[in-house]
């Protein structure tokens, strides 16, 4: 085995190219698992370490652009206007993974449980990827992440990072499990308030084989608040039995199994109660005045 | 391939295989045991060290990945023969039963009030989530980080 150590992006396309069965590694919180469990071998590593442009982050255009080797500990220091992004970020295992896990490493690990895929899906993210011969491509999340542990990455493609448009409104992502630190999410709910386009949008994480967008109860939210005059006019209710069924939408669009972190039918209520919680925070936050 | 890092301010080199963890380098090559090998998956913390300033966990770094980086260990936190306050106070206030969990929990603590001297109880807890200990039960090591920020006194 040989670790491969490129100094600059297209140094490492040029490596990937040439090695298309060298995994990437950066911080390393997926990858050296398995190394050190004797579960992969393979043939050398790409370490991204060094390569610095895919280590930072900023706005362009009314979009955001999120390098694949920004760190869940740089998100919640640097970009605190993202509040959904950065209470994902902050969940992330404990303060050392937080140091060292990066974006990057959840698009291509790809697991349902990675806490900032749920973000990225509620955000309507692209998730952009380069390769030597081809250049650059970018594809919307759920036609990168193809199942669970599956992504549309070629064998020569790096993950450069994440893009998503720029839209004002409350947000937020919340996630069970066993404890507040260290934990594979039992479900997860982000749920995203778009002002400028009156929509929400509600993403699930580790209840389907991918992350799920829950898209009747984005539309059955939005209508009620047209249809009684929310969206112009914060201070007016939403009643409860709007939020109850709300709830009873984001848990049936879950499709969760039962295994070892939790039953199908505890994920499913997970999903209801998370979007209940998440729907109200976001009305009374859209109720506070702006200057808060 | 051989791997050279300052370790505990000295360049030390040594050969490695490329798939090898920090950890293992350090303790099976570099002959430094303080930092422990327990779960080998960021779980426990054991293995807490810092890397160019950094809190990580050295069983999720490649030894590779720390070629021509500053690294610092549990046996560098002080350059004196003596203990660390925050090692005196986990021996005062009884925060090591079994000891395998301590080098990482005085590594975790350090960083800590290195950034927060007074950190606030749920801060301290935060801090310390990514470190396991099965046999205290966690409050004297509670009591180990306060009775060391109030020693240390962060200079206010």
């Amino acid at each position: 085995m040989e670790v491969l150590l490129p100094h600059s992006l297209d140094e490492a396309l040029a490596m990937k190219a040439e090695r298309p069965d060298a995994p990437p590694i950066a911080g390393g919180t997926d990858l050296m698992v398995d190394l050190n469990f004797g579960r992969r071998r393979p043939p050398s590593v790409i370490d991204l370490g060094h390569v610095g442009e895919l280590a930072s982050w900023h706005q362009e255009n009314g979009h955001v652009i999120l390098g694949a080797g920004l760190t869940y500990a740089t998100i919640v220091r640097e970009m605190p206007e993202f509040k959904p992004l950065v209470q994902a970020s902050r969940s992330v295992g404990s303060p050392q993974i937080r140091n060292r896990g990066t974006v990057g490493g959840n698009l291509g690990t790809a697991s349902p449980a990675g806490d900032a895929l749920p973000v990225l899906a509620a955000y309507d993210a692209d998730v952009v990827v380069r390769s030597r011969a081809r250049g650059e491509r970018a594809m919307p999340w759920h036609a990168f992440l193809t199942g669970p542990k599956k992504t549309a990455l070629a064998p020569d493609e790096l993950i450069i990072g994440a893009r998503w448009p720029l839209r004002r409104g409350p947000g937020s992502f919340s996630k069970i499990g066993t404890r507040n630190a260290m934990v594979i999410s039992v479900a997860s709910v982000c749920l995203v308030v778009d002002e400028e386009d009156a929509r929400v949008k509600v993403a699930l994480g580790s209840v389907g084989p991918t992350i799920l967008r829950a898209t009747e109860a984005e539309q059955q939210i939005a209508a009620a608040m047209a249809s009684s005059g929310a969206w112009q006019d914060p201070s007016i209710t939403i009643p409860d039995q709007v939020i109850d069924e709300f709830g009873e939408l984001v848990a049936a669009a879950a499709k969760p199994l039962d295994d070892v972190r939790g039953t199908a039918a505890y994920r499913r209520h997970g999903c209801r109660v998370l979007a209940r919680r998440a729907i109200r925070w976001a009305l009374n936050e859209r109720r506070l005045p702006a200057w808060l | 391939m051989v791997v050279r890092v300052k370790v505990n301010d000295q360049w030390r080199d040594a050969e490695a295989w490329a798939g090898a963890s920090l950890l293992t380098f350090l303790r099976d090559r570099l002959g430094l045991y303080g930092s422990k090998n327990a779960c080998e998956q960021g779980e426990c913390g054991s293995c807490s060290v810092w890397l160019d300033g950094t809190l990580v966990c050295s069983c999720l770094v490649l030894a590779a990945q720390a070629h021509g980086r500053e690294v610092r260990t549990v046996e560098g936190v002080t350059a004196s023969d003596r203990l660390h306050p925050i090692q005196e106070a986990f021996v005062e206030a009884g925060a090591v039963q079994c000891g395998f969990c301590t080098p990482g929990f005085v590594v975790a603590v350090a960083d800590l009030l290195q950034k927060d001297p007074h950190p606030s109880p749920a801060t301290v807890r935060e801090a310390l989530s990514g470190n396991l200990c099965r046999c205290t039960g966690y409050q004297k090591i509670l009591d180990a980080v306060s009775l060391a920020a109030a020693r240390m006194g962060g200079g206010t």
